[in-house]
């Protein structure tokens, strides 16, 4: 076991959990701000994807594909709410999950009846093909392209929330809900603007993602499950929580795939262990999460108090 | 009053076509119905489990179908190692005696229910739902990937398990007990809910506050429910896997605790009869637009959508009237 | 139409159904997947099926069709439906080992044909085989045995290999290595469903490995694939066609180019038969057809070869005249052997592109009148 592959395994720990970020934030978004949960966000997911796919396939141009993934994630964010989400702020969380479990069935044969069947093609930008010498390892250009989007759009996420109008108007949200109400915001709109924001979080994570993974219907839920177990280990709500435990989650996930077969393999024979490692190096985030929730019930960075 | 009155003819309406059903497809020789009414009383049963902890005790736990896969396992493993001859561990042999079977799928589904319920009730609201989900993943992905019974192929079983007094092979007899189980169920959770056990649970719900200041602990009755709650889902994924003589992790799929979910909510939460009336709105709306459309889940979410945002009670309340559920 | 008059259609329906049994009939129920994510091999085992049915003109195979959602209770469901109500003489479609597993035992129980034309789980072409199973498209472990041999003929001599954790994913690694020769530089199992494999990518750098061999079907080859071309390893791949066929390769792109891999069908296979089949696809659904597509077409004629010779009624008669086997495969020669699994040529291809589309053609022949090993643990 090379330096050089613990590297390469850390940088595709990272690059995963940045991914992770771009979903979990937008969640973490919906919930603190309107105490939302929105089961229906991996289908947003699927929907940056699927329009990336089908737009670079026509206009020839994955930033095309990209910017048309980003904003039909967003509109379709908005309509949905619109039609739908708005009914249920003031339900209970039982109503929010039935109807956006129900958004989950509709939307996933609505873009297979749109889309066919079959997977889409979608392919990375000629610019982000290849490796990239760093040194130490030999790295694809385009993973190191998706660390440097996800670090971005970490930080515009920040700037926004700390330095904008719309992010005071979010954090005031978070606080105290008949606060901003009072201050003449109309929060209508604001709720419509915020759950737009995380779909299109949603959107460009699988836009970016789509074009190294099969573009598939279904595609959104399994990440949208690794969301959820980042929130509860990062805190809801919080974005930076989401931040830390989006590279718990990559880092843990990534290394335990790769480390947990080889420790078996010096116990048992080669074809048991590799098959053992694997089974129990699923569960490890899982495990993760147990332990966070039995040393602090609300997550490392709880966002109230 | 009145309402009261209406909710307990449909109960009956519903408990009487639930039986009538199978019964007249026995005399048209349809066994198909019969099969279907089966799994009607099955799915029932596994949502009669949820409800006592999501109807009665307010937890939104999205990881049932854990439960759900883990009954089934027992089930499965158990006929496996009594079909095969070969000793399960210390020496202990399996089982094709259903009633063996079922004590320890509760057991079993019990103990699950009470480690991953002690973790999760640290939490609640939307944590909870989101935790119960993670570590139902969790199991899911261990069945999928532990290569001794099966894997995602899942484990036949080859031969119904036996019921004394009774050929489990026939549909017919298979459906009688079912139902019966089914009923039994729904006794325990009518006597539940009017126990002080049940009391002191809708109390937590409501106001965990008050309930604390008049010293109930809400931990501990949470904990108790939820484990109630497992440990009949866990009978009835047992039972599930009788009937299909077959088990795979597809049983504990998201998808799966999706779908028992769906059943509370389609017959009305909280309802004693809503299980029943959700399972077989599930089951018939299944039959009926799976054959017709490739696209009937299109359907099924717009139909559920429905439910939520205009039809709250589900189809008890729509029929019997608003109930003092929140 | 209100409920009575429903149910009045209904009965009428099944009245009706019941007369035309009587004037011979065959009611053939095809299980396959309809949606979700492996919604694509089922849609070309039907629209293969559906093809061979058109073009026979034989309009007493009654065929229904039903969505199984990949869901194994559900296709158990609908088995029952299809066998108990509509009273189907033969059931098909199934798709997955897992679904296979769940459906063929019961239902062969029950008097009912079953003729696969996908799975070939080993339990059920060994132990567990039946007089009233038949496959028609391979044993799980034939393609994968082929690509074995495929390593050893293109002279590599340490490969990589590499699975989903589930059982197709073991037999895939096993049947691979029944055959191969050289040393393993690596073995893995991936999870099954899973999307990023920079973590595998990563090992197979490392490693001394001169060619990679992977079983990863569906969505998984396709990300698979992609990560692949862009992580700088070139090393060769060699698979089984399961992962690259006609319904992931337009997907794939160019990352699949080159790729060598086996399968006992390809479109430029050079008979009569496939030259038809394929020339009458592309203009029925206006896409080339899947291996998939071949072997829904190849279970249909089957079918209605039998039809031929004997009536289903007479269930020992029938299954002889399936037995036979006497129909023009676009595969070319094909038998059954005495587990009543095919014995066949599998064949070498690459993913070569021609006029813009990608697609398999031929570079020579990995096994021929090949039988899968677990016919010897069958006793019928």
């Amino acid at each position: 076991m090379s330096l050089a592959l613990i590297l390469e395994q850390l940088l595709n720990g990272v690059q995963f959990g940045l991914m992770l970020f771009l979903m979990a934030a937008g969640l973490t978004l919906v919930f603190g701000v309107m105490g939302l949960i929105n089961l229906a966000h991996g289908s947003l997911f699927m929907i940056g994807a699927f329009v990336c796919a089908a737009v670079a396939g026509v206009a020839g141009s994955f930033w095309v594909g990209l910017v048309a993934g980003l904003a039909a994630a967003a509109a379709a964010g908005a309509l949905i709410e619109i039609l739908v989400i708005r009914r249920l702020y003031g339900r209970d969380h039982l109503d929010q999950v039935l109807a956006t479990f129900a958004l989950i069935l509709i939307l996933s044969e609505g873009v297979r009846m749109i889309f066919g069947p079959f997977p889409l093609y979608l392919s990375v930008p000629d610019a982000l093909r290849g490796t990239l010498d760093l040194g130490v390892v030999e790295y694809s250009r385009y993973r190191l392209a998706l660390i440097g989007f996800g670090i971005a759009t970490a930080i515009g996420l920040w700037l926004l929330i700390a330095r904008t109008r719309l992010g005071i108007r979010i954090r005031a949200g978070e606080s105290d809900r008949e606060m901003i109400a009072a201050l003449g915001v109309n929060i209508r709109v604001l709720y419509t603007v915020v759950f737009a924001l995380g779909a299109a979080l949603a959107g460009m994570a699988g836009a970016l993602v789509g074009a190294i993974q099969s573009v598939q219907v279904g595609m959104g839920e399994p990440v949208l499950i690794l969301a959820f177990v980042v929130i509860v280990i990062g805190g809801i709500g919080s974005i930076k929580g989401a931040m830390v435990g989006a590279l718990m989650v990559g880092v843990i996930d990534t290394m335990g795939r790769f480390l947990l077969p080889r420790a078996f393999a010096l116990v048992l024979e080669p074809a048991q262990a590799t098959g053992v490692g694997a089974a129990l190096a699923s569960m490890l985030i899982y495990v993760l999460m147990a332990l966070v929730l039995v040393l602090r019930p609300k997550g490392l960075f709880p966002a109230h108090g | 009053m009145v309402e009261k009155r209406r909710e307990w003819t449909l109960n009956a309406v519903l408990a009487i076509a639930l039986f009538a059903v199978p019964l007249a497809a026995l005399w048209l020789d349809e066994p198909f119905y019969i099969t279907l009414a089966t799994r009607v009383a099955i799915l029932a049963l596994a949502g009669v489990g949820l409800n006592i902890a999501l109807g009665l005790g307010g937890m939104v736990s999205f990881g049932h179908a854990a439960y759900f896969g883990i009954g089934g396992y027992v089930a499965g493993i158990l006929a496996h190692h009594a079909f095969s001859g070969q000793p399960l561990f210390l020496g202990l042999s399996g089982s094709n005696q259903m009633l063996v079977i079922w004590a320890v799928a509760m057991a079993i589904s019990a103990l699950a229910a009470l480690v991953i319920g002690a973790l999760s009730l640290r939490t609640s609201g939307i944590f909870f739902i989101m935790i119960t989900l993670a570590f139902a993943q969790m199991i899911f992905y261990f069945a999928l990937s532990w290569p001794a019974y099966g894997g995602e192929d899942g484990l036949p079983i080859f031969l119904r398990n036996q019921f004394p007094g009774l050929n489990t092979m026939r549909g017919w007899e298979m459906f009688v007990l079912s139902y019966a189980v089914l009923m039994l169920a729904l006794a325990l959770f009518a006597m539940l809910r009017g126990a002080r056990f049940g009391a002191a649970l809708m109390a937590i719900r409501q106001n965990p506050a008050r309930a604390a200041a008049v010293g109930i602990s809400p931990f501990g009755i949470k904990l108790t429910a939820f484990v109630i709650s497992g440990m009949i889902t866990g009978l009835a994924g047992a039972m599930m896997a009788e009937l299909t003589r077959f088990v795979s992790p597809a049983m504990m799929t998201w998808q799966m605790s999706g779908e028992l979910i769906v059943i509370i909510i389609l017959g009305g939460v909280g309802r004693l009869f809503g299980p029943v009336a959700g399972a077989g709105i599930l089951v018939a709306f299944e039959v009926l637009f799976g054959g017709l459309t490739e696209h009937w889940q299109f359907f099924l979410g717009l139909v559920l959508l429905g439910v939520v945002l205009f039809a709250r009670g589900g189809l008890i309340g729509l029929l019997a009237g608003r109930e003092r559920h929140g | 139409m209100t409920f009575a008059g429903k149910a009045a259609a209904g009965i009428a329906a099944l009245t009706l159904s019941m007369a035309a049994a009587q004037a011979e009939t065959v009611t053939v129920g095809m299980i396959t997947t309809l949606s979700g994510g492996g919604a694509g091999l089922g849609v070309d085992v039907r629209d293969g099926f559906r093809l061979a049915l058109e073009k026979s003109g034989n309009e007493n195979l009654h065929l229904v069709v039903e969505d199984d959602a990949q869901r194994p209770e559900l296709a158990v469901q609908i088995a029952e439906r299809m066998i108990q109500s509509e009273r189907a003489d033969i059931l098909t479609g199934i798709i997955w080992s897992n679904l296979a597993m769940a459906v063929v035992p019961s239902t062969v129980a029950q008097g009912v044909f079953y003729i696969s034309p996908n799975a070939g789980p080993s339990a059920l072409a060994g132990a567990n085989c039946h007089q009233d199973y038949f496959n028609a498209a391979w044993q799980n472990d034939m393609l994968h045995e082929a690509a074995g041999q495929t390593a050893n003929e293109l002279g590599y001599e340490n490969t990589f290999i590499m699975a989903p954790n589930y059982p197709a994913g073991t037999d895939a690694l096993t049947g691979f290595k029944r055959y191969y020769e050289g040393e393993l530089a690596g073995e893995l199992f991936t999870q099954v469903g899973q999307t990023d494999y920079a973590a595998e990518i990563a090992q197979i750098r490392a490693s001394e490995a001169d060619s990679v061999f992977i079983f990863l079907p569906g969505g998984m080859g396709i990300s698979f694939m992609r990560q692949y071309a862009e992580s700088g390893v070139d090393l060769p791949i060699v698979s089984a066609g399961f992962s690259f066929d006609q319904d992931v390769l337009p997907a794939m792109g160019e990352a699949a180019l080159g790729v060598i891999n086996t399968g006992q069908w390809s479109p430029d296979l050079d008979n009569a038969a496939n030259r038809a089949f394929v020339e009458a696809f592309e203009a029925e659904y206006g896409r080339l057809p899947s291996i998939y597509a071949s072997q829904g077409f190849d279970t249909a004629n089957l079918i209605l070869s039998a039809m031929e010779t004997a009536s289903v009624s007479d269930r020992d008669a029938f299954r002889e005249a399936l037995r036979a086997a006497d129909f023009a495969s676009v595969r070319g020669d094909f038998a059954f052997a005495d587990n009543q699994h095919p014995i066949q040529s599998v064949y070498v291809r690459e993913v070569v592109e021609v006029d813009g589309v990608l697609q398999n053609r031929i570079i020579g022949t990995a096994f021929e009148e090949h039988q899968d090993v677990h016919g010897a643990d069958c006793q019928m």
